[in-house]
């Protein structure tokens, strides 16, 4: 009997030690896979998704990505599988993957599970699915490092947030998405990250996540200070009435290189990048 | 026309037709070859399971699925040109086509909702909300119409239901913007995910609307020459236009359920086959749905085939090779008019 146990005691750790254990994982959808070993080969279509696999240190198990992963740099040489808009369903399927991953709103879910592939659709749009996510991909790696990863982006936002001088408190800020305008709110991850930093935001809870602006709001609002791509903010002075904001009279506004953009409007594991990003310029 | 005159255009109708299904068929052959891992899967698809997956269940389908869905859209477009007498009519004009749009911004909306509401839109899918939100305009359109007896406030009525529809879906998709991008990827129209299941339901659409077309399309030839001429040959139009109409819903809806909004196919079509044969409408419908088919297969393999691995959304390509012929069309026409 005790030797029975053993063997089945050493049978559970040689398979653990292989990484060979079953896995379950229950998505978005609240639909449970079960995979018999973890995914050795994974398409990823959706940049934070990608970023969460290679922070947890699988990189090398991914096979192909959506055309919008572009970090870590090793993934830019990975063969692309059309973009979360337009997927390229066979492209997906000739990378053989093991587990696909994928964003709520895409449309190729059905058409995948269809073809016989296991799908995964996860979509972070809080701190705290960035967590969550990560601890789900963290089990379906068959890795324990989920919690450690969250602990250091959780340390790197909290040493920005002390890099503050005190003056940066409370300043007013809009951080705007894109033209048209739309904003990022306080119940969005970047508005969270903002709190965090002791900013306020002028976008309150009540509006939505990424609520539509009418630029008179804006001015109205008078933020002291403006984020945002700097493809976005072009001409920002020009529009009509903003020359009156604090911001824009101060020339308080940052201006964000595609590749910081990228970086800010992503909710993954480069998120403490993207709060030293805005503690610099809270700070300037 | 004459005896004789009637008799060759006939057989040009017919060999057109032949034509065109034969280049569907061709088409189809090359479709199997056409992909973003190239036609070395169709040489390995007999020892490669992947491989044989990728032909037979994504290229094969996908390939056909666009011949069922052009064929769709051609044969509405016939319908509607016929229905409405007018050239520019196209399949989207009872309002179908942002019926669909509505639909499936509510079932996205939905998708975040309630789990109760969930598991029913989860059920009904993108496609069955699609279908449903098409029909739906169109019977809307027939209501604010009160029927289908005037053209013209059909018309009216179908131009006014997509405005306000598009409206309430553009007001749905800034209320919630995670829905946008999967939004967007329904209005650029794609046959990419086009599955045998898909094909099936278009086929089974396909045949009951080429049948019922043809039998229909005598009350075109006659509308044609004025609601009066069509009335005092004693038949019961207003069932038989009620007929078209459902008919036109059915076509468009089925289409724009599978493969969302693709531009010009419907336009195009009728105005090609005229330009090449001047026919009676049950032969105009049925060399239209033939007519559609091919355009939508060679522009899907275009789409696949142009920036290969990568493709380009196939709605794109109908508009500009759709356009650009039209364009050339109008200009060949206006110049012997000159003349």
């Amino acid at each position: 009997m005790t030797r029975l146990r053993f063997i089945a005691f050493a049978l559970a750790l040689l398979s653990f030690l292989a990484g060979a254990a079953p896995v379950q994982l229950t998505d978005d959808r609240g639909v449970t896979l079960r995979l018999p070993a973890p995914p050795q080969r994974i398409v990823s279509m959706l940049p934070s998704l990608t970023e969460s696999i290679c922070a947890l240190g699988a990189c090398d198990r991914l096979v192909g990505v959506d055309r919008y992963s572009n970090w870590p740099a090793s993934v830019r040489a990975l063969p692309q599988a059309g973009g979360g808009i337009d997927p390229n369903v066979e492209a997906v399927v000739a990378l053989r993957p093991d587990v696909v991953l994928v964003a709520r709103s895409s449309r190729v879910i059905e058409r995948l599970e269809a073809l016989g592939l296991k799908v995964v659709v996860l979509e972070p749009q809080t701190h705290a699915d960035v967590r969550r996510v990560l601890q789900q991909i963290g089990q379906l790696l068959g890795s324990n490092e989920a919690d450690a990863v969250w602990r250091s982006i959780e340390s790197a936002m909290s040493a920005a947030a002390q890099s503050l001088p005190p003056a940066a408190r409370g300043t007013r800020v809009y951080f705007e998405i894109s033209d048209v305008p739309y904003a990022a709110g306080e119940a969005s991850f970047i508005g969270e990250t903002l709190a965090r930093l002791g900013a306020r935001n002028i976008v309150p809870e009540a509006m939505g996540p990424f609520p539509k602006l009418n630029p008179e709001y804006v001015v109205r609002a008078d933020p002291q200070l403006i984020m945002g791509s700097a493809r976005s903010l072009q001409g920002l002075r020009k529009r009509p009435g903003w020359a009156a904001i604090g911001a824009v009279k101060t020339g308080r506004i940052c201006q964000f290189t595609p590749d910081e953009s990228d970086m800010l409007v992503r909710p993954g594991p480069r998120m403490a990048d993207a709060a030293r990003l805005m503690a610099q310029c809270l700070s300037r | 026309m004459t005896q004789a005159g009637s008799q060759r255009q006939r057989r040009r109708a017919l060999l057109l037709g032949a034509a065109l299904a034969l280049l569907a068929a061709a088409l189809l052959m090359i479709g199997a070859g056409v992909g973003s891992s190239g036609f070395d899967s169709v040489l390995a698809a007999r020892d490669d399971v992947v491989a044989w997956q990728i032909v037979w269940n994504i290229r094969v389908p996908r390939t056909l699925g666009a011949w069922l869905a052009g064929a769709l859209l051609g044969l509405a477009g016939a319908l509607a040109q016929g229905l409405f007498r007018n050239p520019l009519a196209d399949p989207y004009l009872l309002g179908s086509a942002s019926g669909a749009g509505l639909g499936v911004a509510i079932a996205l909306v939905m998708f975040g909702a309630s789990p109760s509401a969930t598991h029913w839109v989860l059920r009904l899918g993108l496609t069955g909300a699609a279908f449903i939100g098409a029909v739906g305009a169109v019977l809307l359109t027939l209501t604010l119409a009160r029927g289908v007896q005037q053209t013209l406030r059909l018309l009216l009525a179908g131009v006014i239901v997509g405005v306000v529809l598009g409206a309430i879906t553009d007001l749905l998709t800034i209320a919630s913007a995670d829905v946008l991008q999967a939004m967007q990827g329904f209005m650029l129209g794609s046959t990419a995910l086009l599955g045998w299941d898909a094909c099936g339901v278009m086929a089974a659409c396909v045949a009951l609307c080429l049948v019922a077309g043809w039998a229909l399309a005598p009350v075109l030839d006659s509308l044609a020459l004025g609601e009066a001429t069509a009335r005092s040959l004693g038949l019961p139009l207003g069932a038989m236009r009620a007929a078209l109409v459902a008919l036109l819903a059915l076509a468009t809806g089925a289409a724009v359920a599978q493969t969302g909004l693709i531009a010009f196919v419907g336009l195009a079509s009728p105005h090609l086959v005229r330009s090449v044969v001047k026919t009676t409408h049950a032969r105009l419908v049925v060399c239209s749905a033939l007519m559609g088919g091919a355009l939508l297969m060679a522009a899907d393999l275009v789409a696949r085939w142009l920036i290969a691995p990568q493709e380009l959304p196939v709605g794109v390509v109908t508009a500009v090779l759709g356009g650009g012929y039209l364009l050339w069309l109008m200009h060949r026409r206006s110049r012997s008019d000159i003349r």
